[in-house]
C-alpha cells in the first residue's frame, strides 16, 4: 500500500502544475497585471508611475510564461508564473496583493468554515440514512412513493432558497436564532442553529435518494434473503446486514469529501456572515485578488486528491476484497 | 456569554421526554412477543394496520398528553423572554453601544493608503487631520480640529519674500500654510508607546519567537501613550510620498507640495532594501524636506506651489492625520506582516475612538478612546436644527456612546431584516426593500410606510455630493469634436435620454436630475431657474421640464441625421454604448437605454463588458457614450469642474474622461480654481456651466439621493456628506432599544410544537405498520 501512495501522490504533482497552470491562464485571460494594480491602488487618480511601482514591488512585471528576454533557465523562472506557483508547492502561500498573510487567514478562516460543514456532514449523514432506510423499510408503498415524489421535490429546489426561506421562517418570523452573524467558541452554536439546519434539509433530498438506492441494490441480494430464511427480523436484516454492506459506497463517498469540509461553502457563507474560506475566495474573486485565487484553488486541488487518496484507502479498510497494487 | 434564558427550555424538554423514550428502546423485545402471542396463525395484511394492543394504547395516549404538555409549554414560554435570536451577548444589554455593519472588509486602514468611503468610516473615527467639518452648518464649513485655529494663507514670491494677501495670482511662487496644532493631545493606549522604567520601548526589538508567537496587539499587554506634536504631521506628509506606500494622492500632492517628487526620490535613495519580505523601519524623520517643516512642538509648515486654495480642505482628511513614528518602528519588526501585524490593519490615533477588535471577517470594534482630548457638541447650527432636536446636546462632551460594533453583513436580506428587529441601529435602503419601506406622496415628497412609522423609524434623505453623467467621447469622430453638427447631435442625445425617468425606474426616485456639473451643496450650484439647462428643460410651472422629444428630434435633423438615419449609409445612426456590467441584472437598464436612443432613430450598440476594460476603453479613449460619476473629494465646485479641464483628459492619464478641451473652459478654470468663494467666483463659474451646457460633453444625469433609516433610539443624526467622523456626536437610548427589541422578536414556538405533533402523529401509526409488518414476515 505504500508504493500505491507513493506512486499516487508523485502522480498528484503534474496534477496540481495543470490546475495551477490552467488557473494562472484563465485568471490573466480576464485580468491583467495592470487591472490588479489598478483594483489595489483605486481607480481615483492614479497614475502611471504608481500601477508600474505597485506590479514590481510584487513580482508582476516580468512576463507572464515565457521570458523572451532571458536567457537559459531564466526563460521559464523569471516569469510570473513560476515565481508565484513553485512556493505554492511548499504550502507558502505569501501574501495578499492587499498585503495580508495568506496562510495566516486561511488558519484562521478555516474553522468557522469546518464548524459548519462538519455538523451538516453528520447530521446529514444520520438523517439521510434513517430516512433512507425506513424507504427501503416501507418499499413499494404509498410511503416510498410519496418519500421519493418529496425527495425529488427538495433536490429540484436551489439551495438559496432553503437559505432564504430558513433566514425568514426561522430568524425572521418565529425570533428562534439569529437571522446572520457568527461569534467564536461556544457562542458560535446559536449562530450555526440555522446553517446546519439548512445545510441538512437542503442535502435531504439528494442524500436520501442517494443512500436509497444504495440500500435498494444490497436489500434484493442472496444474503438477505437468507438472512430473512434464518428467521431474522426486517429491523435487524436492515440493520446489521444491509446498512453494514451498503455503508461500503456512503463511506467511500463521505471520505472523499472529508478534506474539502475545510473549503467552506460559498453561498451559505455569505448569507450567513460566517467568516469561512468560502466567502474568502468569494471575496478574493471580486477583488481580483490573484494571489488568494491561486492559493485557494491549489489547497482545494491538494484536498481532492487527499480526499481520493483516502477513498481509495477507506475501500481497503472496509473491504478486505480490495487490495491497493 | 451567558445563554439566553429561553434556550434554558431545551434541557427541560429533553428531561421531560427522555423517560419516555427510554421505556420505547426496551420496549420492542416485549411488544413483538406480545403481539405474536395474540394473534396465532394471523396473516400479514397491507390493509391499513392500527394495532390495538395495551402497549400501543399506552404509547398513543402518552404521546397525545405529552403533546398536550408541549403545546401548552411553548405557548407559555417566550412571552416577555428577552429575545433568543439576538446576535450579541446578553451581556451587552442595556450599554451605549451604537450596532451597526459593513458588507466589504476595509481594504486598508493606514490613512496614507484609504481612500474609499466604508474605510474612512472607521478611519475618520480615529485618526485626527488638523481640520475637520463642522457637523450640522451649511454649506459645509471648515472648523479646527487638532488646529489651534483655522491655517492662514501666507504669499511668497519666487525670490521667497512675502506678498500682500492681494497679491496676483501670478506673482505667487509659493503659499505657507503655518498649522499650530493644539498642545495636550494624547494618542490612544498602544504598545507602540509602552516604555520601560528607562524610558527604552518595550516593543520595538522583539526576538523573532516572541513576534511569531503574537496573534493580535492584545498580546503586547503593555501600552503606553505620548502627546502629539506637528512632527507626526510632516512625518505622514513624508509618508505620502514614500513609493512603497502607494499613497493614491501621492501624483496629486507632487504637483502642489513644494518638493514632494524630489522627496519620494531622497526617501527611496534613502530606505534600506527589503529583506526577508519585510522592509526595514525607515526613520522618515532623518530626511529633509522643505515642503512640510516643523517649526516648534506644536506648529509645522506646509509649503504649496503658486496658491491651492483648496489645500485647506485636504487638511481635513485623514491623509493629513498624524502618524506616529514609533508605529512604524513597531510594525516594521521583521515577522510582524507575517502575522497580519501591521499598520494597515491596527492604526493609532488620537481620536475619540480606538479599534479594539479587528477582525474584518467577522467584526470590528471601536471603543471610546480613554486618552481622548475631549470635544463638545455644537451649539449652533442652521435654523432648522434645533427644531429637529439637533442642537439637544449642545455643549456636551464627545463622545456620547462607548462603542461601536460594526458586524460583516455581506447580504442586504439578512441585514435589513436585522435592522427591522432592532440589531442594528440604522440602515440605508435597497431596492428589494424598498417599497416596503418607502412611499411617495401625490406630490413626489418620500415619507415612510405605516410599517415603519409604527416601529418609530425615522427617514433622513440628502442629496449626495455626487453626480453621475452620461459622457460623450470628445475624441470620437461621429460624437466627439467642436463642429455644430456634433453639437447639435449631442444636445439631442441629452433631451431623448430621460434621466427623471431612469430615476424613477431605476433608482426607486432617489435622485434629481442634474442641470450641470456641480452638485447641491457646493458652491456654484444654482437652484430654480436660474440653474436649468436650458438647452434641454424649460421652466414651465415653477419647474424644469424636460423638453419635447420632437426638439431632440428637429436637432437630428438639423445635425444631419433626418429620422436618426446616416446620409452615408441611409441606416439608422450606430452609436456604442461603453457599460461596465456584462451581468443580467443590468439587462433592463441597458433596454430601457436602447429605446430612449431609439426615439431620435439611432440604433445603440451596447459594449457591455467589466470594469476593468470599460476604464481600459476610457484611458484610451476608444469608447463613444458611457456612464460615470463623481463623488466630491471635497466641497468645492473645483473638484467637479476639473473633470472637463482640458489638461486633465482621461487619454492625458487624467479624470477628464471626456476628453473635453475648451480653451475659454480651461482659462476660465485656471482662474476660478484660486478664487475664493464669491460673486465674482460665481460669476465664472456660471460661465464654465453655460459653455459645458452649450457643448454638451456630458448629459448631466443625476445627482444620486441617499436614503437612511433610523431608529428612535439614535439621536443627532444629521446627514453630512463631507464629514466621516460623525460617530463622536451620536447619542443612544439603551433602555427603549433594550425594550423594543424585546417586545418585536419575542420567539414564536407553536411552529416547533406543531412540527413535532407532526412527527409524533406520522410516527404512530408508522410504528404501528412497522410492526405488522415485521411480525408478518418474521412467520
Amino acid at each position: 500500500m505504500t508504493a500505491y501512495i507513493i506512486r499516487r501522490v508523485l502522480y498528484a504533482i503534474p496534477i496540481l502544475i495543470g490546475v495551477n497552470l490552467i488557473t494562472f491562464m484563465l485568471f490573466f485571460v480576464v485580468n491583467s497585471p495592470d487591472d490588479m494594480a489598478r483594483m489595489q491602488l483605486g481607480d481615483r487618480r492614479v497614475t502611471e508611475e504608481a500601477v508600474v511601482n505597485w506590479k514590481a514591488e510584487r513580482g508582476y512585471d516580468r512576463p507572464l510564461l515565457f521570458n523572451s528576454e532571458a536567457a537559459g533557465l531564466d526563460r521559464v523562472t523569471e516569469t510570473i508564473f513560476f515565481q508565484k506557483s513553485l512556493r505554492l508547492f511548499a504550502f507558502q502561500f505569501g501574501a495578499s496583493d492587499s498585503g495580508r498573510n495568506i496562510g495566516y487567514d486561511i488558519s484562521q478562516r478555516m474553522w468557522p468554515s469546518l464548524a459548519i460543514a462538519l455538523p451538516v456532514l453528520l447530521v446529514g449523514l444520520a438523517i439521510n440514512i434513517s430516512y433512507a432506510l425506513m424507504i427501503v423499510f416501507f418499499r413499494a408503498t404509498y410511503i416510498d412513493i410519496g418519500s421519493v415524489v418529496l425527495l425529488v421535490a427538495m433536490m429540484s429546489i436551489s439551495g438559496l432558497f432553503y437559505i432564504i426561506s430558513g433566514q425568514f421562517l426561522i430568524g425572521k418570523l418565529f425570533h428562534l436564532v439569529p437571522i446572520s452573524g457568527y461569534d467564536t467558541g461556544l457562542d458560535a452554536i446559536k449562530f450555526l442553529v440555522l446553517p446546519v439546519l439548512v445545510g441538512v434539509i437542503a442535502g435531504i433530498g439528494s442524500g436520501t435518494r442517494l443512500y436509497r438506492t444504495f440500500f435498494l441494490e444490497e436489500v434484493n441480494r442472496d444474503y438477505v434473503r437468507t438472512a430473512r430464511a434464518k428467521g431474522l427480523r426486517e429491523r435487524v436484516v436492515l440493520f446489521r446486514h444491509v446498512l453494514q454492506n451498503a455503508l461500503i459506497p456512503i463511506l467511500t463517498g463521505v471520505v472523499a469529501v472529508l478534506p474539502l469540509l475545510f473549503m467552506g461553502a460559498l453561498i451559505t457563507e455569505s448569507f450567513f456572515g460566517i467568516p469561512g474560506l468560502g466567502s474568502y475566495t468569494i471575496d478574493a474573486i471580486a477583488a481580483q485578488d490573484f494571489a488568494i485565487v491561486r492559493a485557494m484553488v491549489f489547497l482545494g486541488s491538494v484536498l481532492y486528491i487527499l480526499g481520493l487518496i483516502l477513498t481509495d484507502i477507506s475501500y481497503t479498510l472496509v473491504d478486505p476484497r480490495v487490495r491497493l497494487s | 456569554m451567558s445563554q439566553p434564558p429561553g434556550v434554558r427550555l431545551s434541557p427541560m424538554l429533553t428531561r421531560g421526554l427522555a423517560p419516555k423514550a427510554s421505556e420505547c428502546d426496551d420496549a420492542p423485545v416485549q411488544r413483538t412477543r406480545h403481539l405474536t402471542e395474540s394473534r396465532p396463525g394471523g396473516k400479514a395484511s397491507r390493509a391499513p394496520l392500527r394495532c390495538r394492543c395495551e402497549h400501543c394504547a399506552q404509547l398513543a395516549r402518552t404521546s397525545g398528553r405529552l403533546l398536550l404538555a408541549l403545546g401548552l409549554l411553548l405557548t407559555l414560554t417566550g412571552c416577555g423572554e428577552p429575545p433568543w435570536n439576538n446576535p450579541y451577548p446578553a451581556a451587552q444589554a442595556g450599554q451605549q453601544i451604537l450596532y451597526s455593519a459593513f458588507n466589504e472588509r476595509p481594504k486598508h486602514l493606514d490613512p496614507v493608503r484609504s481612500y474609499s468611503a466604508n474605510e474612512y468610516g472607521f478611519l475618520a473615527q480615529i485618526y485626527e487631520p488638523p481640520l475637520q467639518y463642522h457637523f450640522l452648518k451649511r454649506p459645509y464649513t471648515l472648523i479646527p480640529l487638532t488646529a489651534a485655529e483655522i491655517p492662514t494663507e501666507r504669499f511668497l514670491d519666487a525670490d521667497g519674500d512675502p506678498l500682500p494677501d492681494d497679491a496676483p495670482i501670478d506673482a505667487i511662487a509659493t503659499t505657507e500654510y503655518l498649522i499650530r496644532i493644539r498642545p495636550g493631545i494624547l494618542y490612544q493606549p498602544h504598545p507602540a508607546f509602552a516604555t520601560d522604567a528607562d524610558g527604552r520601548h518595550l516593543y520595538h526589538a522583539l526576538p523573532r519567537r516572541q513576534i511569531a508567537r503574537l496573534r493580535t496587539l492584545d498580546d503586547l499587554p503593555e501600552t503606553g501613550t505620548r502627546e502629539l506634536t506637528s512632527a507626526d504631521y510632516v512625518y505622514q506628509i513624508k509618508r505620502l510620498a514614500t513609493p512603497w506606500l502607494h499613497s493614491p494622492i501621492a501624483g496629486l500632492m507632487g504637483t502642489h507640495i513644494q518638493g514632494f517628487s524630489e522627496l519620494a526620490e531622497r526617501i527611496s535613495a534613502a530606505a534600506p532594501s527589503v529583506g526577508n519580505g519585510q522592509r526595514p523601519f525607515f526613520d522618515l524623520n532623518q530626511v529633509p524636506f522643505d515642503g512640510a517643516e516643523v517649526i516648534d512642538r506644536y506648529s509645522y509648515v506646509v509649503r504649496v506651489n503658486g496658491r491651492y486654495p483648496q489645500f485647506l480642505y485636504w487638511l481635513a482628511m485623514p491623509f493629513f492625520a498624524p502618524m506616529p513614528w514609533e508605529a512604524e518602528a513597531l510594525y516594521a519588526q521583521p515577522g510582524m506582516a507575517a502575522n497580519n501585524l501591521v499598520l494597515d490593519w491596527y492604526p493609532v490615533g488620537t481620536g475619540p475612538f480606538m479599534l479594539t477588535e479587528n477582525n474584518p471577517n467577522l467584526r470590528m470594534t471601536l471603543t471610546r478612546n480613554p486618552n481622548f482630548h475631549g470635544e463638545s457638541y455644537p451649539t449652533e447650527g442652521m435654523p432648522e436644527d434645533a427644531a429637529a432636536g439637533l442642537l439637544a446636546d449642545a455643549g456636551t462632551a464627545l463622545p456620547m456612546i462607548d462603542q461601536a460594533i460594526f458586524s460583516l453583513e455581506k447580504e442586504n436580506i439578512p441585514y435589513w431584516n436585522k435592522f427591522l428587529q432592532g440589531f442594528y441601529d440604522s440602515s440605508g435602503i435597497t431596492s428589494d426593500a424598498f417599497d416596503q419601506a418607502v412611499q411617495f406622496d401625490a406630490e413626489g415628497n418620500a415619507g415612510l410606510t405605516p410599517e415603519m412609522r409604527e416601529r418609530g423609524i425615522a427617514l433622513f434623505t440628502a442629496v449626495d455630493t455626487s453626480i453621475f453623467y452620461m459622457g460623450f467621447n470628445m475624441a470620437d469622430p461621429l460624437i466627439g469634436g467642436d463642429s455644430e453638427r456634433a453639437r447639435l447631435l449631442r444636445r439631442a442625445i441629452s433631451i431623448a435620454v430621460d434621466f427623471d425617468e431612469f430615476i424613477s425606474i431605476f433608482r426607486n426616485g432617489r435622485g434629481a436630475a442634474a442641470h450641470g456639473p456641480i452638485p447641491p451643496g457646493i458652491f456654484g450650484h444654482r437652484e430654480g431657474a436660474a440653474g436649468i439647462n436650458s438647452y434641454v428643460f424649460d421652466w414651465q410651472g415653477g419647474r424644469a421640464v424636460r423638453r419635447d422629444i420632437e426638439e431632440a428630434r428637429a436637432l437630428m435633423t438639423q445635425a444631419g441625421y433626418r429620422d436618426g438615419r446616416d446620409p452615408a449609409s441611409g441606416r439608422p445612426l450606430t452609436i456604442y454604448f461603453e457599460f461596465a456590467d456584462a451581468g443580467p441584472d443590468s439587462r433592463p437598464l441597458l433596454n430601457w437605454m436602447r429605446r430612449q436612443f431609439a426615439r431620435i432613430g439611432i440604433e445603440l450598440v451596447v459594449r457591455a463588458t467589466d470594469y476593468n476594460r470599460f476604464q481600459e476603453k476610457m484611458r484610451k479613449g476608444t469608447g463613444q457614450v458611457f456612464m460615470w460619476g463623481w463623488n466630491a473629494d471635497y466641497p468645492d465646485p473645483e473638484n467637479f469642474l476639473f473633470l472637463l479641464y482640458g489638461p486633465n483628459a482621461k487619454l492625458d492619464g487624467g479624470e477628464n474622461a471626456a476628453n473635453y478641451r475648451n480653451p475659454e473652459f480651461d482659462t476660465r478654470f485656471e482662474r476660478m480654481k484660486n478664487m475664493d468663494d464669491g460673486p465674482e467666483r460665481q460669476a465664472i463659474i456660471d460661465e464654465m456651466v453655460e459653455l459645458v451646457r452649450r457643448d454638451a460633453p456630458w448629459s448631466f444625469g443625476f445627482y444620486p439621493k441617499s436614503f437612511s433609516l433610523h431608529h428612535q433610539w439614535l439621536y443627532n443624526v444629521k446627514p453630512n456628506q463631507m464629514a466621516n467622523n460623525t460617530l463622536k456626536y451620536r447619542r443612544l437610548d439603551p433602555a427603549l432599544r433594550e425594550e423594543l427589541r424585546t417586545a418585536w422578536n419575542q420567539p414564536v414556538i407553536w411552529p416547533l410544537g406543531a412540527l413535532l405533533a407532526l412527527l409524533v402523529a406520522g410516527a404512530v401509526p408508522a410504528i404501528g405498520v412497522a410492526r405488522r409488518r415485521e411480525r408478518s414476515r418474521a412467520r
